[in-house]
């Protein structure tokens, strides 16, 4: 693969309710991350927006923030999904050849939502639809499906909680720092069994943007490019009933060609840090396995350990990750951005020491039927 | 452009006003088969798909997770693209830029819309400001109209010019397109005396809303050289977002999207003197209006001549530059798709696979897609992977 570095990031403060307009948040993700990369909106000779017609309740959405991104001046387009494949969208437009700098902008306004109505609207229409299936209670039946077939308990899906809320007391972007326990999560309001309150993600509003360049661009003008090594992304079967929920082959797919891409063998040793889509709490753990950090149905005994805590030998979301902050569309952007802040060392408070190796992680669909994997290396 | 991207095959649904016979994964599925066919090739050949509708239309959220039963993604790497009208000419390029980026060596485009299931107009005004907009915009038809008036009043064109453009478009696909939704013989007579929807725009003036998908499989050189014997190169694409408000656009009397997107990929392609060097166009005209006001915007015609090309008779069938062979929007539009099916028909004559519709000797063509907010993009195909 041809050289992609990262070379600006920026991110809103994830919160309930954010009183900005999609376009205001969009414009100030562009204009801190081109800050961040020392560069002005002329210096884009593309963008690629990412945007949700039913998230944002208009059709066309993109158009609220084409000129909040500069879109309106160079070639773009709009990737509808996870952030994380517009920011594939946006290296594969430049290692074409054809584009030098790409901004990648991600927003959604949840506030303005009723989530359970829009989640229920990616079910079958005649056949689903009508059950009242939506993002969490779908996600139930995996939780309950992963934690019968390889004997996980709701104690250590309360775990990865516990460590990401507590995680995200040093990230001042997320929206739900927390100190709770093991004891906080167990007792917490039960939102579709097993899923409690405190095993599910917030819904927040926000926006994300990161700067992607040529290798010339990005060495000559940033001093700590952030080089894209791997991509992959990979869909599993949509019915529920066709897939296993408890296994995640689509994930390890996506995983094994970026890997292979960034000439990774042994993920678990080579990889330092990683920021995961953990939708739910149980979701980082299955996300573990399919990413090879760990054998299937194994990744409970590995919380356990406590190897992913940020001290541990491979922490995962430092950040706080998905369960901290749920900006949708802009989550998996976000880990990408929080992975290239690890790799410069300007991690602050929740930097992972040294870290050269970082991987990043968003989903697609219903619980998790799609993946995108990033493999970052500074 | 560091790896070259090809065409290899295109297959596409018999559109029509609602299907009655397929939901919306099977009609993916008709041209997904259709496409795989054309190129030679099996769904274990595909290394990635693109796909692409405008939501609101069929009322399904994430739609690249939806479709895989039809598209044949599943445990194959999928995203989608949407960008309003011009999506299913965004979704080709999204999936020319896999493959030019080296990363994808057969990848899989997919547009579809089955517009039969939704209230077209009411969803596309949902793309307007819901303060300063919505109340007024009349969806699509509204701006188009507005757009014709002003050109009429700058160069004098006429209603009885749009009108030649909808005899043409809608007589090419009666006569030449199978696949065609409407296959109409009509007149400018009967143009004219078709009811008025919003002014100068009549009924037989703008284009249907129709159900049906388009899929094109692209292709990097190595699998270009091995599946067919004449594939269709893509030289140069170019997307442009100039407006995002319609007041900005109502009162122009011209496109300068297309302007900007056109020139963008006649750069990259090599084109200097459009209506010399394309021989056959494809382009996305929603409204007969529109097939007089943009052709100066792909350098067709000076300024202010898009009456003069149309009447030089030198876009029919047999003339100079012809002018969607295939009947284009007027005839057929499944929203996503319908960008999808410019490039496709482009890259059909170019591959001399057109059939019916065939222009002799095509080597060079463009495709455009338009909607959004007067958003435009740009294709430019060729049989030869780069001019002389």
């Amino acid at each position: 693969m041809g050289k992609v570095g990262i070379i600006g990031v920026a991110q809103t403060k994830y919160r309930r309710y954010n009183p900005a307009s999609h376009a205001e948040m969009a414009y100030q993700v562009t204009r801190e991350a081109l800050e961040d990369a020392g560069l002005t909106i002329e210096d884009m000779d593309n963008t690629v927006t990412v945007c949700n017609d039913f998230w944002d309740g208009r059709t066309i959405s993109c158009m609220t923030i084409t000129e909040a991104t500069g879109s309106h001046r160079v070639p773009t387009t709009n990737v509808e999904g996870d952030g994380t494949y517009g920011a594939l969208m946006g290296a594969m437009r430049i290692l074409s050849g054809l584009h030098k700098v790409t901004l990648v902008v991600a927003q959604s306004k949840l506030s303005e939502g009723i989530p359970s109505v829009i989640t229920n609207a990616m079910f079958d229409p005649v056949y689903e639809r009508v059950l009242g299936v939506d993002a969490i209670n779908s996600s139930a039946l995996q939780m309950r499906s992963y934690m019968s077939k390889y004997g996980v308990t709701e104690e250590q899906c309360a775990k990865v909680s516990v460590k990401n809320h507590r995680n995200a007391k040093a990230n001042p972007y997320a929206h739900l720092p927390l100190d709770i326990t093991v004891e906080d999560v167990l007792k917490s309001r039960v939102l579709a069994d097993p899923i409690k309150l405190l095993d599910a993600s917030p819904v927040s509003d926000g926006a994300c943007a990161i700067i992607m360049a040529e290798e010339e661009t990005a060495k000559k003008r940033y001093s700590k490019p952030i080089w894209v090594k791997g991509i992959g992304h990979c869909a599993d079967a949509y019915h529920l009933g066709d897939r296993d929920l408890a296994e995640v082959d689509a994930l390890a797919s996506a995983a094994r060609r970026a890997y292979k891409m960034a000439g990774i063998k042994n993920p678990m040793k080579e990889i330092d840090v990683a920021e995961v889509y953990d939708a739910f709490s149980y979701m980082e753990l299955m996300w573990m396995e399919g990413l090879g950090l760990c054998g299937r149905g194994e990744a409970g005994a590995m919380v356990d350990s406590g190897l992913t805590e940020l001290g541990g030998a491979l922490p995962i979301n430092p950040s706080g990750g998905v369960l901290s902050a749920h900006a949708v569309q802009v989550a998996g952007l976000a880990r990408i951005a929080e992975a290239v802040l690890q790799l410069r060392g300007e991690a602050n408070a929740r930097q992972v020491e040294g870290a050269r190796v970082a991987l990043a992680h968003g989903i697609e669909g219903a619980c998790g039927q799609g993946h995108c994997v990033f493999v970052l290396e500074n | 452009m560091k790896n070259r991207v090809s065409i290899v095959g295109v297959g596409q649904t018999h559109h029509r006003s609602k299907n009655t016979d397929c939901k919306g994964q099977e009609l993916i599925s008709i041209a997904v088969k259709r496409a795989l066919e054309s190129a030679e090739l099996n769904m274990a050949d595909i290394d990635a798909i693109v796909i692409g509708n405008m939501d609101h239309f069929e009322s399904i959220n994430y739609v690249d997770m939806w479709s895989v039963d039809g598209s044949g993604g599943y445990m194959k790497p999928i995203m989608k693209v949407t960008t309003g009208g011009t999506t299913g000419s965004a979704v080709g390029h999204a999936a020319f830029y896999h493959v030019a980026s080296g990363l994808f060596d057969t990848v899989l485009a997919i547009g579809w819309e089955q517009n039969s299931e939704s209230d077209t107009t009411a969803a596309i005004s949902t793309c307007f400001d819901p303060i300063t907009e919505r109340e007024f915009c009349g969806g699509a038809i509204g701006p188009l109209a507005a757009q014709y008036t002003a050109y009429m009043s700058k160069y004098g064109a006429t209603e009885e010019d749009a009108a030649l453009v909808s005899v043409r478009d809608h007589n090419n696909a009666a006569k030449y397109n199978p696949y065609a939704h409407l296959r109409q013989m009509i007149t400018t007579e009967e143009v004219m005396k078709s009811p008025y929807i919003s002014y100068p725009i009549k009924l037989l003036d703008m284009c249907p809303r129709t159900d049906g998908a388009c899929a094109i499989v692209f292709a990097g050189e190595d699998r270009a050289r091995k599946t067919a014997d004449r594939p269709a190169w893509v030289l140069g694409v170019g997307d442009c977002h100039i407006l995002v408000n319609v007041a900005d656009g109502i009162g122009l009397a011209n496109l300068p999207s297309l302007e900007a997107a056109a020139r963008e990929a006649y750069q990259m392609a090599g084109i200097i003197n459009p209506f010399k060097q394309f021989d056959v166009a494809e382009l996305y005209i929603p409204a007969s209006t529109a097939g007089v006001c943009w052709m100066e915007a792909l350098g067709l015609c000076e300024e202010g001549g898009g009456p003069r090309l149309i009447r030089s008779g030198a876009t029919e069938m047999g003339g100079e530059l012809p002018i969607n062979p295939s009947g284009g929007v007027l005839a057929t539009n499944p929203i996503g798709a319908t960008g999808l099916l410019r490039i496709g028909e482009a890259a059909l004559q170019v591959m001399g696979k057109a059939e019916q519709k065939q222009v002799d000797g095509a080597k060079v063509a463009v495709a455009t897609g338009f909607g959004g907010c007067f958003w435009s993009d740009v294709t430019v195909i060729s049989s030869l992977p780069q001019l002389n």
